[in-house]
């Protein structure tokens, strides 16, 4: 069965609180996808870079719950090669904005184990965590 | 003296109903020099014409003002009248009350009348100063240059060959044809390219109106449209083409082997060669770079070997001197240099190569075989240099959809085994019969995925591409190794485009392409009189465009010349030659080139655009127009603050023919209203309104300044933004000098449908007008203030 989305006002206050934190035009994404295979962590997402754009155009609020906006490892790569110019690494800082201002899921750093740290968790998941912490 | 007839027309209750005609009429007989007053119901109108022509001859009026509708509207009607009455076409002005008063204010017909009886006054005093205008025809030949030699080229010179003109085709390298030589075959046809280019490319050497000059670079291009001086520098071959039969025996005794370029550099040819296959002239030529024998140790074998006698080594440049009359820009484009976009590891992986090197391929394979391996898994990449903001270019070069289309089903039909993708983004398929031909594509097999890749890496054992693309219909990351990644390459303006352009002073867009002088109307004449463009040249396009644009630029070069003469419009600049010094100052200030210092400043009127840019460039006031001159704008300067009553405000906007004009008029004929202290003045260009005119309107009563311009892509100058810039700063800084506010002046540029645009500014020029009021004291102190021009 598929699933039918209502776009309204609620969807498009994510879009404007998008453009505005981050000063990009979203709408001006053409989904062609340079973005999601210019992406080193493209692999480790839920949400492609590409479908990040397209969920906040949309207004998916799904994308606020994202694995993907966390593993975003700002390298920039995306932003420098978009064709139509749009700086994704400040899209996707918008929504982690958005979401660090409801305060909520932080990570007690003294729970996380030191093998946890030695093995599973790449370095990236720590940083975003800290800002987690401290946003 | 002179003696005025003022006609007010009522068009048939257009004007009157809303204006009191009658009291216009009545107040127009009070004004100075007018003899004759009438209010007609008609004045287009056969009896309305009628009785202009009889009351020039009962009154001997030299000076007509007809107060009734846009000059743009009906203009030309009154300019014959005059001319039947005897009368230079010059000494007619129209009060523009309907668009301009009854239709926007036709919620207050108080003020609808007043303001007609503003304009109309400022229609006399402005005729008053009016000046007979006699109109300038120059000769124009029947000589052709056509710049470049591709399709574009050929197309616009047999047109032109054919309809007996004389055609010198000038191409820079040794053979004809251009990039269609080099293709495959044609979308959606696909029909042989070169097979049907190499007749028409016999035709232009066989044709005798068409003087075609091969490996010849221009110069320079001086002068004019009927008076262009052109300078040519002819290559030497060191073969004969008269006498060469390119029998290619030369070839094989030629030790010296480099890229050919014919093929990308795939193939080698050697110093003395063939240019082409189809080559027209279809003689050798020797490579002066790589050749033994020219200097200094004589090789010869070539000579030997040349059993015609065709080849000479004293072989040495011809100059050339033509002298043309119309030009058609054909120099065509170039492809985007691919290693700008190192992501995609062109240069660095074998098997990644550009769409046109695979034609190249494909037609050596047609007489043979691949001259390099191609395997079966291929991947065409579109979009390559072109929408893409990161290098630059946000255009869509039109054929790459089409072309990757045609060559992917041209592989795939040879070896269905193969298995070939097409990543795209937007796939367009626009013109006629493509749509079919993707389908058919689509039928082949041919598998359009949409998305765009990356980046493309090598898999450093096989050589085989690795291309990883988000599938972006499925969110998927599809990951696949290709033996050959086909990049489909934009187009970019060649490098003679911008050479010939700078030559020219060519105006380009901004995706670097030449300009039109209108991109509606005007599609193939360039801003620059008697030049026109054809083919790539004016921006990417298909063949069939192409053909199309070249026979439409003939045509237009055809229209001139064939009358003979071409009469030049009477907005012209002039020199008062008493007054200049020839400091210069005005020659820089030229968006076109048209004025040259011969001691004095001298303007040719076949280049003059009649802008006025030049205007307020000049510190001795030296430069005018001769219609729309300094003394008849003035004129109507006073006249529309003259008068002006305790409590009223009165808003000046001067408005450029063309756009601003245009827009008032369809503001007014859409009954849209705006303030009725707006009063309208027409210029060619805002650019001539100078900072000393600005100043003085301020002093004699005005409250807000508007500058209304084109905007740039649509404008028939350029450059004239710049300077209507330049001039409200210094107008804006003498305003504060007098303690009144600069943002009284403003400008904006415009299209001639912004009518929501049009009236917001109107709505926001009569509130910065009426909010403070501008204090006597004030006013006359901008008489002492001087303006730095």
């Amino acid at each position: 069965m598929s699933e039918v989305i209502h776009i309204g006002k609620e969807e498009n206050e994510l879009l404007a609180k998008v453009e505005e934190i981050s000063g990009e035009i979203v709408t001006l994404c053409e989904q062609c996808g340079i973005c999601t295979t210019s992406c080193p962590m493209a692999d480790d997402m839920d949400f492609t870079p590409a479908a990040i754009m397209h969920a906040v155009k949309t207004g998916d609020k799904a994308v606020l719950d994202s694995k993907a906006i966390w593993i975003c490892a700002s390298c920039f790569t995306c932003t420098v090669r978009c064709p139509r110019g749009i700086d994704l690494a400040k899209v996707t800082e918008a929504l982690r904005q958005i979401h660090l201002r409801k305060n909520k899921d932080h990570i007690n750093l003294e729970e996380v184990k030191e093998e946890e740290l030695e093995e599973d968790l790449p370095p990236i998941a720590i940083v975003s965590a800290l800002r987690k912490f401290t946003g | 003296m002179t003696r005025i007839g003022v006609y007010v027309c009522h068009c048939g209750g257009n004007i009157s109903d809303t204006v009191n005609v009658e009291e216009v009429a009545q107040f127009a007989s009070k004004l100075p020099d007018v003899v004759v007053v009438r209010s007609i119901s008609h004045m287009c109108s056969e009896s309305g014409q009628k009785a202009i022509m009889d009351d020039v001859r009962e009154y001997k009026l030299d000076r007509i003002v007809v107060a009734a509708c846009s000059p743009q509207f009906q203009g030309s009607t009154f300019e014959k009248t005059l001319i039947k009455a005897g009368l230079n076409p010059s000494m007619v002005e129209m009060a523009n009350i309907r668009e301009q008063s009854a239709w926007p204010h036709y919620k207050t017909p108080e003020n609808a009348t007043e303001k007609a009886k503003v304009l109309t006054a400022m229609a006399v005093e402005r005729i008053r100063k009016t000046k007979p205008v006699e109109r300038e025809a120059i000769k124009i030949g029947k000589n052709v240059l056509v710049i470049g030699g591709g399709i574009a080229g050929i197309q616009a010179s047999l047109d032109l060959a054919n309809a007996g003109f004389n055609v010198f085709l000038v191409e820079e390298k040794p053979t004809i044809g251009g990039h269609m030589a080099q293709l495959s075959r044609t979308f959606p046809t696909e029909d042989c390219a070169s097979c049907i280019l190499a007749p028409k490319m016999a035709d232009v050497a066989d044709h005798p109106n068409i003087h075609l000059l091969t490996y010849t670079e221009i110069l320079d291009i001086y002068g004019s449209v009927g008076n262009f001086k052109v300078r040519l520098k002819q290559k030497p071959r060191y073969v004969d083409p008269d006498r060469c039969t390119a029998c290619g025996e030369c070839e094989k005794v030629c030790p010296v082997s480099v890229p050919d370029e014919f093929n990308l550099g795939m193939t080698a040819r050697k110093a003395i060669y063939l240019p082409s296959p189809t080559a027209v002239p279809h003689a050798h030529v020797i490579d002066e770079n790589a050749c033994l024998g020219i200097v200094p140790l004589r090789c010869g074998l070539c000579e030997q070997a040349c059993e015609a006698n065709a080849i000479n080594y004293d072989d040495t440049p011809k100059y050339i001197n033509l002298d043309i009359d119309t030009i058609i820009v054909a120099t065509g484009f170039e492809i985007f240099d691919v290693r700008k976009k190192p992501q995609y590891g062109y240069g660095r992986f074998q098997n990644v190569i550009t769409a046109l090197e695979l034609e190249r391929l494909i037609v050596e394979a047609a007489e043979g075989h691949f001259i390099r391996p191609i395997g079966k898994d291929i991947a065409f990449i579109q979009c390559v240099g072109s929408r893409d903001k990161q290098v630059g270019n946000l255009y869509c070069s039109r054929i790459c959809c089409m072309y990757a289309t045609k060559l992917a089903s041209l592989l795939k039909r040879a070896d269905p085994s193969r298995d070939v993708y097409i990543f795209y983004t937007d796939l367009r398929a626009y013109g006629k019969g493509f749509e079919e031909y993707y389908r058919k594509a689509q039928e082949l097999g041919v598998k359009f995925i949409r998305g765009r890749p990356g980046e493309l890496q090598e898999d450093p054992e096989t050589k085989k591409v690795i291309v990883r693309v988000e599938d972006t219909l499925t969110r998927k990351i599809i990951e696949k190794k290709f033996d050959l990644v086909v990049l489909s390459v934009g187009l970019v303006p060649s490098k003679g485009t911008l050479k010939i352009a700078e030559m020219l002073k060519l105006p380009r867009s901004s995706d670097g392409f030449l300009k039109e002088a209108h991109p509606k109307f005007r599609p193939v004449d360039t801003p620059v009189e008697g030049v026109f463009v054809a083919g790539t040249a004016q921006g990417p396009k298909d063949i069939p465009d192409t053909v199309a644009q070249a026979s439409a630029a003939a045509a237009r070069a055809m229209a001139i010349m064939n009358r003979g003469e071409l009469e030049l419009s009477p907005i012209k600049a002039i020199v008062y030659e008493e007054k200049c010094d020839g400091c210069g100052e005005c020659i820089e200030a030229c968006p076109v080139d048209a004025i040259k210092l011969n001691g004095k400043a001298s303007i040719n009127a076949a280049i003059c655009k009649g802008c006025g840019a030049c205007i307020s460039s000049c510190p001795r006031d030296a430069i005018d127009l001769k219609i729309f001159s300094n003394d008849e704008i003035m004129a109507e300067i006073e006249a529309a603050l003259k008068d002006k009553k305790e409590g009223e405000h009165r808003i000046l906007v001067f408005a450029d023919d063309m756009c601003t004009y245009t827009l008032a008029d369809g503001v007014g004929t859409a009954k849209l209203n705006y303030p009725s202290d707006i009063f309208i003045i027409r210029v060619p260009s805002s650019s001539r309104i100078t900072p000393k005119m600005m100043i003085k309107a301020f002093e004699l009563g005005a409250d807000a300044i508007f500058l209304g311009e084109c905007e740039e892509a649509v404008s028939p100058y350029s450059g004239t933004l710049k300077v209507i810039k330049e001039n409200v700063e210094k107008a804006r800084k003498a305003l504060e000098e007098a303690g009144i506010e600069g943002g009284r002046i403003q400008y904006s540029s415009f299209v001639t449908v912004m009518f929501p645009k049009f009236v917001n500014i109107a709505n926001r020029l009569h509130e910065i007008a009426t909010k403070n009021e501008i204090s006597e004291d004030k006013r006359r102190r901008l008489h002492k203030i001087e303006v730095v021009e």
